[in-house]
């Protein structure tokens, strides 16, 4: 692998980083202090070693003395209501020390605070086949597993609702008693600005319409949790979660626990990728019967049980309307969304805005539209996988750019560069634009690719396609709504020179606990391996909300880097007395505080710690990061916004064989805004690992449903829950590829760095599929793109018809009336000309309408 | 953690107990060679022996064993080592069958009796036993405490409902190589030992797709003096790893000193619930392999590829591939060079065996 | 459920265990050995997580019973480095960001060390071939092919600094 760093040419407000560290803005040093160490070297991560000796501990290698296990009854209906279950056999089975139903655990939770509409067991109504209804706790899984077919479950089945357009076209029998309309979960509307106009004023409007199938995280690691009662009563819970605050809220909520009573803690994940970004059913069954029985429950689930939690990529439907003049320049663009949700809320309404709030902050788009619709199907719940969504409206917008300079005669790669966003710059939609390095990372894939030289020159089969992305370095707002920090970092320094760090945040393979101990041990001048970091433990560490929306570098990171100042001013005192140095003249570096002017005079890490500690007394400091404030004001403004956007640009070859449509990926090449990199092995390693997982989304994975025949079965299954037929690439799948590191440091990130986790999976689907027609001379407007639908494009061109293969028409939606919002430039200030009073929120338990209270079950 | 069903275990020394203990224990036992194919099984309660007869210790079967005419291979012998042996490189087809098998670390113990007697796979039948619950199952059905599925007469197949038989496919990739080879097999059971054509072995049918007794052991693989022939083994899957073959294609020609074929099979894996010889090949006897002989073969061959909607990719195109690899093997056999074929094509000739 | 009751060699070690006759070596391994370095992704072959080496060839702990592995020599990731210090290939995946997550770690490195307990100096296309049977959703593979070809470059030096040669460099395994 071909590896490529290098700083592009800074721009006045993008210098180095420096400064105080004030709301929302990053630091990385000041004065003398502000060579970097650590930072940009190459280092093996401070946690590889547990891992190459295996002995990194997941949830599943945990085991308590008398652990009990737990299997759940899923249902295998699609669309049900629970007549009766009856688990007396189940009971009496051997080895069977409890069976859980819906009445024993009542509250409802979900991540989002607007869908509560989870149970730990269903309590009324079954939604989708492997929907939990009953859980059974034994001696052995054996014995778990043999009882669940002792439990009797008497269904009444109901209508079963496969697709977004029977959503739309059966509001009745509804899957969840709220939601916008009928079926419908969520139907969002935006004019920034009068968009027929711009529209009317174009030389050519060009319209689109893309498909993108929903696929899943398939982490290799399956989800596992174990609880227990802690000696003095409290409950803790171990798990395989990329959330622990998250977890530990719903905990609370739906065992009616006081928070300070639980305890969870995040063990490291086997992969996350988003999908252990809920609170699962089974954490909070596991913790109920921990509660219950006084002794600890573990569950693991199967990977087919892991199919079924999913909250993986929506399949969207999508229609773009882009105005163009001759020159490209884009005077407005429409983008209508259909989402599938799946049977319950989980991320989906942040989902829905997603799928249309960063179409505008890679390309100067003066006037925006954008209607958004999540519809409630009878399937596993979507929500958030890498990029979330974010890839498929990306997917589409950049495919129809590639359509619109092809048939403008325009380069693809110069209608792009054009036109790019400015940095520091508002979007129509309002989204905050800081550094913007997206140039430079066309300009390095098109160098490297010879893109100019070899587009559409290297003959009938082969071709190179362009597309370019963006994406968020962590959500602008929390996911229920405070005026609190997103991520504290607390310190702990002694006499023997130690420090350990703490923090929320949770180590998902990204490498978030060497960020910790990078940022510290860049600050206080000592090497990372160091530290000491507690990580994942809502007991031991301040909240960190979580590793999602790529949020933990930058946040964290800046976090640690202001509890790591605060540490060092502590030590820099005493130590300047000592020395008779000016404070501002200190350098802490190679484990030593020294003179900048004189460095033979200082004192070693552990003397400065020693005399700190003399001082102050005993040391510790804090750290604490918020983002700054977001300039959309409108409701539903609130998704998107973030402190600062990375951006990516790539290239992709392929080889489609004409015959068969076969299709191979040759290379790609790579270039990302990183802003700075801060382990370069691992930066790189998020680079290729979301080429990997954007390659296995563009050309093979799925996760689809198999209805039969509605005459003889209401089934409606998934197709295939198995590693073996949910296809993902393995070694012999994937091509080289070079990546450039583009580094134009942002003041906002930690020592100017933005995300690379999940930005760069972006540009790579649309890029293949633009490859493909540079290739063949056909579009595939869908995802995946097979040999199957290269062939059926071909056929159609062949038989004179349009050369591709998609979707044909985007449904009616019964949209609601548009937010009018008019863009900066139009004389907006973020708000909504037209914002109406809130609807009324759901009833919640207790509330007229809302599920009854149950008495709970205390210890 | 998915799990085995309980079962007792025998692991005897000699094939003759092993033919002993089948005989008394009727189908509740089942022969454990690599278990890569009987585990899972096992673990989604398609199959549920009350005991397995492991093979381990009968190192009779791990033979290979040559004379002038041939070759005789131990059932037991792994695919790794199949494909790896330099004595069977004379047999094109086979190593490159058995090098594709699943992925290294299954060939490392899976076994070429087990691959040849490899259970027909359909998406409906392989899955979780809660999965095939949500379905009401198939007439495809493993019985509580029995090795070998029966058919379930209260049940219809997902496939195709209204047909009165079961449609899972035949996935094992040596089958189709063997046969193409003209392999015949020996079965051994207490009462008799049956040398049957390979091609005998298997019938037209998802459940009962073997004409073998749960008493008798597939043995030993025979295969006859490769000189003069040219064989080679297509295989369709979505991932050079891990996958079952889609479609496969077997082919082996002896060719005159003159260039023409003197004689040819044509078998096709993974498009019927047993290999599929094309009697088009026949077609191919008298004439030189030009373009025009290849392409009539492959008109012709290409009917019998009849896949159904149960394996990964769409029917259709399967069919249409089927096509492109009777041209593709054919021209291979020719001795094209790969680099004026297709994508596909060099895919298929360029495969990267170690 | 009956016992049955088992002599195995582990890493080295011999070791006595009671284990339900129905269980994979996995199963043995993990819960019954305490071995939880051997990780599973499905338990049915199809994913590579639960790969340990069986008398040297990498295999899959999930599909082969606890029964048959009498007699054998099991190795698995707790035995890789020698006492403290971390085998070359360990030590390459720990330097090269080829273990991210972690968890088809102990996977990727046996299987590894088979390969090049086999072929000293491996192609590329041999790497990838050896490892296509142990799926990764983290790294693209791509380092994990860089740390392989780097620790066979490890164990080469290695080698030659045991058996002292005059233009060879003496170097540990592990780096830093």
């Amino acid at each position: 692998m071909l590896i490529h760093r290098g700083a592009i040419m800074a721009d006045e407000s993008s210098r180095s980083p420096g400064g105080a560290n004030g709301n929302g803005t990053g630091s990385g040093g000041d004065g003398a202090a502000s060579k970097l160490h650590i930072v940009g070297k190459s280092r093996r991560r401070v946690d590889a070693r547990a891992k190459v000796l295996g002995q990194t501990r997941f949830a599943d290698d945990l085991t308590l003395p008398r652990m009990l296990h737990c299997k759940l009854l899923r249902s295998r209906l699609p669309h049900a209501r629970i007549l009766r279950i009856d688990t007396e056999k189940a009971k009496k089975a051997p080895g069977v020390r409890l069976v859980l139903t819906g009445a024993d655990t009542p509250i409802a939770y979900g991540i989002l605070p607007v869908s509560q509409d989870e149970h730990p067991l269903c309590t009324d109504k079954v939604r989708f086949v492997g929907d939990p209804v009953a859980a059974v706790i034994a001696d052995t899984e054996d014995q778990a597993f043999a009882a669940l077919d002792l439990i009797e479950v008497d269904y009444e089945p109901l209508p079963t609702i496969a697709s977004p357009e029977e959503a739309l076209a059966t509001p009745e029998p509804r899957i969840h008693e709220y939601g916008d309309q009928g079926n419908l979960h969520k139907v969002v509307a935006f004019d920034f600005g009068d968009v027929d106009q711009a529209l009317a004023s174009a030389d050519q409007v060009f319209e689109d319409v893309f498909y993108y199938e929903g696929n899943t995280h398939l982490a290799i690691e399956q989800h596992a949790s174990l609880a227990a009662l802690d000696p003095d009563g409290k409950l803790t819970v171990w798990s395989s979660t990329q959330t622990p605050h998250y977890l530990h809220r719903a905990l609370a909520k739906a065992l009616e626990l006081p928070a300070a009573h639980v305890r969870v803690v995040a063990l490291p994940n086997g992969g996350g990728f988003g999908g252990k970004s809920d609170p699962f059913n089974h954490e909070i069954v596991v913790a109920k019967a921990a509660l219950v029985l006084g002794r600890p429950v573990k569950i693991c689930l199967t990977r087919e049980e892991v199919f079924y939690c999913h909250r993986g990529r929506h399949p969207v439907l999508m229609r773009f309307r882009t105005g163009v003049k001759k020159d490209g320049t884009i005077t407005g663009m429409e983008l209508n969304t259909l989402l599938d949700g799946g049977a319950y809320g989980s991320y989906g309404v942040a989902s829905t805005f997603y799928t249309g709030a960063l179409q505008t902050v890679t390309y100067q788009i003066p006037r925006y539209r954008f209607r958004g619709c999540r519809a409630f199907t009878n399937k596993p719940p979507c929500g958030p996988k890498r990029g979330h969504g974010t890839p498929q409206p990306r997917f589409g917008q950049e495919v129809h750019l590639d359509k619109i300079a092809c048939a403008l005669g325009l380069d693809p790669a110069e209608l792009r560069l054009q036109q790019l966003v400015s940095p520091r710059s508002l979007t129509a939609n309002f989204m905050r634009i800081e550094t913007v390095a997206l140039g430079e990372c066309i300009r390095r894939v098109v160098a490297g690719s010879g893109w100019k030289e070899r587009r559409s020159k290297l003959g009938l089969g082969r071709g190179l396609g362009l597309a370019c992305s963006s994406y968020l370095s962590g959500a602008g707002l929390p996911i229920y709504w405070n005026d609190l920090p997103q991520s504290g970092v607390q310190l702990q320094l002694d006499r023997s020179g130690r420090v350990t760090a703490f923090c929320g945040a949770t180590e998902i393979g990204q490498g978030s606990d060497d960020v910790l101990a990078l940022c510290v041990a860049e600050i206080l001048g000592i090497d990372p391996f160091d530290l000491r970091v507690v990580t994942g433990d809502t007991d031991l560490g301040p909240v960190d909300l979580g590793s999602y929306s790529s949020r933990v570098t930058l946040m964290m990171g800046n976090a640690a880097i202001e509890a790591a100042t605060r540490a060092r001013d502590l030590i820099a005192g005493p130590v300047a007395d000592k020395l008779g140095v000016p404070r501002d003249r200190l350098v802490f570096a190679e484990r030593r505080v020294f003179d900048a002017s004189d460095p033979g005079r200082g004192m070693s890490w552990q003397d400065a710690v020693i005399l700190a500690e003399a001082q102050h007394g005993t040391l510790g400091t804090t750290g604490s990061y918020k983002p700054p404030m977001s300039a959309a004001k409108y409701k539903g403004g609130g998704v998107g916004p973030t402190p600062t956007y990375s951006y990516s640009a790539a290239v992709v070859e392929v080889e489609v064989d004409p015959e068969t449509g076969w299709i191979e990926v040759a290379k790609v090449w790579i270039g990302h805004d990183i802003g700075r990199s801060l382990n370069p092995p691992l930066a790189e390693g998020q680079v290729v690992g979301s080429v990997y997982m954007a390659l296995g989304e563009a050309l093979m994975e799925e996760q689809v449903f198999r209805r039969l025949p509605p005459k003889l079965s209401p089934a409606l299954v998934h197709k295939f829950p198995s590693m073996l037929e949910y296809k993902s690439p393995s070694t012999m799948e994937m091509p080289p590829v070079e990546v450039y590191l583009v580094e134009d440091p942002d003041a906002r990130g930690p020592f100017g760095a933005k995300e690379v986790g999940q930005g760069p999976l972006l540009p790579v689907m649309p890029a293949l599929a633009n490859a493909v027609y540079d290739a063949i001379g056909v579009r595939v407007d869908e995802i995946p793109v097979t040999p199957e639908k290269i062939l059926r494009a071909l056929d159609a061109k062949e038989r004179g018809k349009p050369a591709r293969h998609g979707p044909a028409r985007f449904p009616e939606v019964p949209w609601p009336e548009a937010l009018q919002v008019p863009p900066p430039w139009e004389g907006g200030d973020g708000h909504a000309t037209n914002d109406r009073p809130k609807k009324p929120r759901m009833p919640r338990p207790g509330e007229p309408g809302g599920p009854p209270i149950r008495p709970e079950v205390r210890r | 953690m998915m799990r085995c069903s309980p079962f007792s275990y025998r692991a005897p020394a000699s094939v003759e107990e092993v033919a002993q203990i089948l005989a008394a224990e009727g189908p509740r036992a089942m022969v454990l060679g690599g278990g890569t194919d009987l585990v899972p099984n096992m673990k989604r309660r398609q199959q549920t022996p009350a005991l397995l007869v492991s093979l381990r210790r009968v190192a009779a079967l791990r033979q290979l064993q040559g004379d002038g005419a041939g070759v005789r291979i131990g059932a037991g012998m792994t695919l790794a080592e199949i494909a790896a042996h330099p004595r069977l490189r004379a047999f094109g087809a086979l190593g490159r069958a058995a090098a594709q098998v699943a992925t290294t670390h299954i060939r490392n113990v899976g076994t070429l009796g087990g691959n040849l007697c490899l259970d027909t796979r359909c998406n409906y039948y392989n899955q979780n036993y809660e999965w095939r619950k949500a379905i009401d199952f198939c007439m495809k059905r493993g019985v509580e405490g029995g090795g070998w599925p029966e058919k379930n007469e209260a049940q219809v197949c997902w496939v195709a409902p209204g047909s009165p038989r079961c449609w899972a496919v035949s996935s094992t990739d040596c089958a189709p190589a063997l046969i193409a080879l003209g392999a015949q097999v020996t079965l051994v059971s207490a009462r008799e030992t049956r040398e049957i054509d390979l091609a005998a072995l298997y019938r037209d049918d998802g459940i009962q797709y073997l004409d073998k007794r749960p008493d008798e052991l597939l043995t030993e693989v025979r295969l006859g003096d490769p000189t003069g022939w040219r064989s080679t083994y297509w295989k369709l899957r979505r991932r050079e790893s891990f996958d079952f073959p889609v479609l496969s294609l077997a082919a082996a020609v002896r060719l005159g000193e003159d260039g023409t074929v003197r004689e040819a099979r044509l078998v096709f894996g993974a498009v019927a619930s047993h290999p599929v010889m094309a009697e088009a090949a026949a077609d191919l006897v008298g004439h030189r392999l030009d373009d025009a002989a290849i392409e009539r073969c492959a008109d012709a061959a290409v009917r019998l590829a009849k896949p159904l909607d149960n394996t990964d990719f769409s029917l259709g195109w399967r069919k249409r591939v089927a096509r492109s690899f009777v041209n593709g093997a054919l021209r291979e056999l020719r001795g094209d060079d790969p680099a004026q074929l297709g994508l596909m094509a060099r895919r298929q000739m360029a495969l990267r065996v170690v | 459920m009956n016992h049955v009751h088992l002599s195995l060699r582990v890493n080295g070690d011999e070791v006595e265990v009671a284990f339900a006759p129905h269980k994979t070596l996995l199963e043995v391994l993990r819960e019954d050995l305490a071995l939880t370095g051997t990780k599973h992704g499905c338990e049915l072959g199809e994913c590579g997580a639960c790969a340990v080496l069986v008398d040297g060839r990498p295999v899959l702990s999930c599909l082969m019973l606890g029964l048959e592995a009498e007699g054998c020599d099991v190795r698995t990731i707790e035995g890789l480095a020698d006492g403290p210090r971390l085998h070359p290939l360990q030590a390459a995946f720990a330097d090269l960001g080829a273990a991210q997550c972690g968890y088809c770690t102990p996977a990727m490195l046996l299987t590894a060390k088979a390969l090049l307990d086999h072929k000293a100096r491996p192609s590329r296309d041999e790497i990838k071939s050896a490892l296509s049977g142990v799926l990764c959703r983290c790294t693209g593979y791509l380092q994990i092919f860089d740390a392989v070809e780097r620790a066979a470059a490890d164990l080469e030096k290695q080698q030659a600094a045991t058996n002292p040669h005059p233009h060879a460099h003496p170097q540990g395994g592990d780096h830093g």
